[in-house]
Order: structure tokens, then C-alpha cells, then sequence
């Protein structure tokens, strides 16, 4: 659906993208990740038609987005990380407005949108206007736009960003249900955003993809081993640095750091443990020997998010690192 | 064509759902009326100065409405951020001017029909003939239609539309004033800075009806100037 060859922007003498060179195919849902100024929204936008590329060629569907661009936009949707939107306007007569001037046919306008705002969830704003609606429903009326016409690739720059919990949630729903009838582009900064939705996450550093694969693969390839999260009841009694200190003494384990248990409760210990590879039965084990009750475990994503910002930040300062060797084995990630 | 209409309406529904397209209308309404009220009923001048007169009058306001009308059409698009649904549609740059231009030209259309009234008075209870009436007309359309497009383009080099307002404002009086500079310069350079002149040497044979196809052409090829260097801008964006 997308190949991107030596991709490479300048903003005057300074370096946005570049080189690129990925593609992406038909159906995917696909995530940018990276810090602000990576170069996401830029890739994103020369997509979408439009910035135009300093160097390189990209093309959506087999067709160049330099040499034939009004048949490529025809081909998208895409969601600016600010949502496009008139605040004059209903939303009815917005998603209207976003179908036709992207060529939809007029006589099957009132249809579309409505199947839209049954997606969407829209119908109890759609006589609104748009200035009258809350940030949550501006975003979702920004991913209405986006997909009214059925383009077969939709673009959505940062589509979670401002959103609260709930809306969140909505979100990841509203853009896993896109996947099947069309190829997703989306970027953000934050791993556990994307990592939900996406079947595979490009991770953007210095203009350059640094990364490339599904969460678990890049785990397996970035991580030298397992972060899990623990909270358990101490017996009665229990002298918790020593505990700490026969957890740490276990083979296999590298790092035991003691965290706020975050719930009320007596003889609660909560701590992060750093391990050479799939040890959590050995973990479970030693602990209900020793009369722990263990009331939670669970893999930690924000290891693998860190050397992912740490990465990033890293290509940032020393642009002419190479991106082949994972920073597992430059240096051990740190908790 | 279709994208034309589409963004023409948009732009037209637009003018009315904020206040400002009734308060131009009305304010031009109000001067307009007022002045010919003065000058046709308090001045003893013959009907035929009574309609030149209006038109002069008029093109004042025209021009002034103009510049309001058009400072808002690409500027504010950058400052909502919604150009970036017109940059990513399967729409031409040209089409985008072009549709967003044809809009503030409607309105200017609708606003210079309302002020009928005013000549039609003159014709029937006076002596001047249908043709001077329209000949006054095209001029005046002319006349805004070109300050729309040098107002389009001032709105095209920046997101404010109080900036796009006040470079409009300052083309639109440079050209207006090329007649007084003309004045003050010796030949050939008169003649071309008073054929550069936005209004006086060619709207005046408009305004005692005649109809002259150089003056026609000149505010055609202002217009397609500026609509052209609009375009331009709008696509140079893409290339930042």
C-alpha cells in the first residue's frame, strides 16, 4: 500500500527526515512511535500530500505522491494532530462537506454519513455545531472526516492525545474497528497507545526508523529479559529489606526496586523485579514457599517503552549512531 | 468545476452564519444611502451627476467591503487549521482559490444589488438611460472584483486577518494612488502609472457611462493577477 524509498525532508538547511525507507502493507494497522520532532507528523503529513519531499519517492497504492497527488489524496483520510474542523458548521453538514469535496458522490452523501456517525458514535452531536463540542467529540468527528469518503489508507496524527480515560478506550475501539476495510497509519509518542491497536509499530528516531516490528518483537530483540511488577502480603512479622535482598539473591534475577504498594491494605510489599529471561514460576514459586501471598503479577510495558524513549533521545544526540545494534547490547536498559 | 461550487458554497453559507455578511451588507447599505440621500436630494445637480455621483460614492465602498470580505477567505483557513482538509483533498490549488474567490464575489454581487434601488429612483423620476445604469454596474463589479482578488492574495501570505486586511488595504490605496503619483512624474512614466491607477483613470468612464473595453481589460488582468500569485503562494506552502 505504501513504499517509501530514501525519504528525505529539509526545513532550509535543517534535516527532518531522511533517509527512509519503509512500506507498508494493505489492511495493516501500523504505528509511528517516537519523541516530538522524531519526525512522525512530518512523514505523516508528506503522506497525506501535504508537504512535498525534499528527496525520495513515496507512493500509496502504486501511485507517486510528487507526480500524480490528487489521485493519491483521493486514496486517504487523514487526521492532522489538530482536528480540521469548522467550527461554524453542524457535524452533519462538516462530514457532508469533508465526503464531497474529497469526491464522494453526492447522491450517496447522506448515507455515508450516516453510517459514519453510527460508527462513530456521533448521532447525539450530529445536529450540533461544532464549536459547541467537548475535545473528545471534536477527535471523533476529526476521525469521521477521515474515513467518510472510504479511503483505503487513513492517516491519524496523534488521534489519543487530550483525550481522558474513557475516551481513550473509545478511541482504541473506534480504530481497531477500521481494520479490514482500511490500511492505518498512526502516530503518537507513547507506546501504550499504540501498542493495543497496531499489528506493528515503526519506532522513529532522528527522521530515521530505528525499529521495526510487532511490541513482542521488539522486546524479544531490544530487552535482554523480563520486568515484572509484584505485590504480594508479607507474613506477619517479615523484615522486608531481607526479603528484598533473598529475592535479588535468586538466580536470574538482576534487579528488585520496592514501589508504592498503591492500595490500602496490611503487610503489603509492592516491588518491580528486573529478570534474565522468563522466570516468573521460579518467582511465584520462592514466594508462596516463604508464606508470601501473591495478590498480583504482571509484565511491566513501561521497560520497554524507556529504552524506546531512551533510544530515541540517544539518536537525537548522537545522530550518526547506527541503528543496528539494539540497546540491549550496547549497555543494560535501566529500570 | 465541482470543487469550485462545493468550496463556493461553504465559503457563501459561511459569510451568513456569522454576522458578518449582514453587518457588510447592511453597513454598505447605510453609507451608501445616506450619501445618495445628501447628494440627490440636497444638491441641485442634473440626474445624470446625481447617478455618476452614486457610482463614485459606491466605489468606495465597494472597495472598502471588499477588502473585509476577502482578508478571511485563505488566513483564517490557516488559522482554524483547517487548510490541511482543502491541502489533502483531491482538490487544485487553482480550484481553491478560484472557489474561495468565487464566494466573496457572490456576496460582493448580492451586496451591490441591494444598493438597485438607489438609480433605479434616478431613472424614474429623472433622465438617465438603462445603459448608463449598467455600465455604472459593471464598473463597480469590476472595481470590487478586483480588490477581491488583491485581498485574496494578502490573505494568502499570512494566518492573520487583520495582517491579510491591512496588506490588502495598503496594495489596494498604493494602486489607487498611482494616479497622483502620475501626476507628480514626467512622460512616458505618467502615462503608465495613470494607466496603473485601480480607480481613478479607469473607473471614470465607467462612472459617466461608457463603456470601455481597455478599462475592462485592465481590471480583468488585476484580477487574474492576483488570483494567479494566490495560487502561487497556496502552492509554494506545499514546498516549505
Amino acid at each position: 500500500m505504501i513504499e517509501i524509498r530514501d525519504l528525505h525532508k529539509y526545513y532550509g538547511n535543517r534535516r527532518a527526515l531522511g533517509p527512509l525507507n519503509f512500506n507498508i502493507e494493505t489492511g495493516q494497522i501500523v504505528g509511528l512511535l517516537g519523541l516530538n520532532g522524531a519526525g512522525k507528523t512530518t512523514t505523516l503529513r508528506i503522506l497525506a500530500c501535504d508537504l512535498l519531499p525534499t528527496e525520495g519517492t513515496v507512493s500509496v497504492g502504486g501511485i507517486d505522491i510528487v507526480s500524480d497527488p490528487d489521485a493519491v489524496k483521493a486514496k486517504i483520510g487523514y487526521l492532522p494532530d489538530t482536528p480540521p474542523l469548522y467550527p461554524d458548521m453542524t457535524v452533519r453538514e462538516y462530514l457532508r462537506f469533508a465526503g464531497r469535496i474529497r469526491g464522494y458522490q453526492s447522491s450517496l452523501m447522506g448515507s455515508r454519513v450516516n453510517e459514519v456517525v453510527r460508527l462513530t458514535e456521533l448521532g447525539a452531536v450530529v445536529d450540533d455545531l461544532i464549536s459547541t463540542l467537548s475535545h473528545g467529540f471534536k477527535q471523533r468527528v476529526g476521525i469521521a472526516q477521515a474515513i467518510v469518503h472510504r479511503p483505503e489508507l487513513v492517516i491519524l496524527d496523534e488521534p489519543i492525545s487530550g483525550l481522558d480515560p474513557v475516551q481513550i478506550v473509545e478511541m482504541r475501539e473506534l480504530i481497531r474497528s477500521l481494520k479490514g476495510n482500511h490500511t492505518v497509519v498512526i502516530s503518537s509518542h507513547i507506546l501504550s497507545e499504540i501498542s493495543e491497536t497496531c499489528d506493528r509499530i515503526l519506532v522513529m528516531g532522528d527522521g530515521k526508523i530505528i525499529a521495526d516490528g510487532t511490541e513482542a518483537e521488539l522486546g524479544e530483540r531490544w530487552l535482554s529479559g523480563m520486568r515484572v511488577e509484584l505485590l504480594v502480603r508479607c507474613p506477619a512479622g517479615t523484615d522486608v529489606d531481607k526479603t528484598l535482598a533473598g529475592i535479588r539473591g535468586l538466580p536470574g534475577i538482576l534487579e528488585v526496586v520496592q514501589r508504592d504498594a498503591r492500595e490500602p491494605g496490611e503487610n503489603l510489599l509492592a516491588f518491580d523485579a528486573q529478570m534474565k529471561g522468563d522466570l516468573r514460576e521460579t518467582l511465584i514459586a520462592k514466594l508462596v514457599s516463604q508464606q508470601f501471598g501473591v495478590l498480583q503479577l504482571s509484565r511491566s510495558h513501561r521497560d520497554l517503552e524507556t529504552v524506546f524513549l531512551q533510544l530515541s533521545d540517544s539518536r537525537v544526540a548522537a545522530p550518526n549512531a547506527t541503528s543496528e545494534v539494539p540497546p540491549a547490547q550496547q549497555e543494560e536498559p535501566q529500570p | 468545476m465541482r470543487s469550485v461550487s462545493i468550496l463556493a458554497l461553504r465559503e457563501l453559507k459561511a459569510y451568513f452564519r456569522s454576522p458578518m455578511g449582514p453587518v457588510i451588507i447592511a453597513a454598505v447599505l447605510l453609507i451608501d444611502g445616506i450619501l445618495f440621500y445628501w447628494q440627490a436630494l440636497a444638491e441641485k445637480l442634473l440626474s445624470a451627476e446625481v447617478l455618476e455621483q452614486f457610482f463614485y460614492n459606491a466605489s468606495g465602498t465597494t472597495m472598502i467591503a471588499a477588502v473585509v470580505l476577502s482578508m478571511r477567505l485563505l488566513a483564517e483557513e490557516r488559522q482554524l487549521g483547517t487548510f490541511i482538509l482543502l491541502n489533502t483533498s483531491p482538490v487544485g490549488d487553482g480550484e481553491i482559490v478560484f472557489g474561495k474567490y468565487l464566494s466573496a464575489l457572490l456576496m460582493l454581487g448580492l451586496m451591490t444589488l441591494l444598493t438597485l434601488y438607489m438609480p433605479l429612483l434616478i431613472l424614474v423620476n429623472g433622465k438617465v438611460s438603462v445603459g448608463h445604469i449598467l455600465v455604472g454596474y459593471t464598473g463597480l463589479l469590476l472595481l470590487g472584483a478586483a480588490v477581491l482578488a488583491i485581498g485574496l492574495f494578502a490573505s494568502s501570505l499570512t494566518r492573520s486577518t487583520v495582517v491579510a486586511g491591512v496588506i490588502a488595504a495598503c496594495i489596494t490605496g498604493a494602486m489607487i494612488l498611482a494616479w497622483a503619483l502620475a501626476k507628480a512624474m514626467d512622460a512616458p512614466v505618467n502615462s503608465l502609472l495613470a494607466a496603473m491607477a485601480l480607480h481613478h483613470e479607469n473607473f471614470k468612464p465607467f462612472m459617466s457611462g461608457t463603456l470601455d473595453l481597455g478599462c475592462v481589460a485592465y481590471y480583468l488582468a488585476v484580477i487574474t493577477f492576483f488570483l494567479t500569485a494566490a495560487t502561487k503562494m497556496v502552492e509554494a506552502r506545499r514546498w516549505r
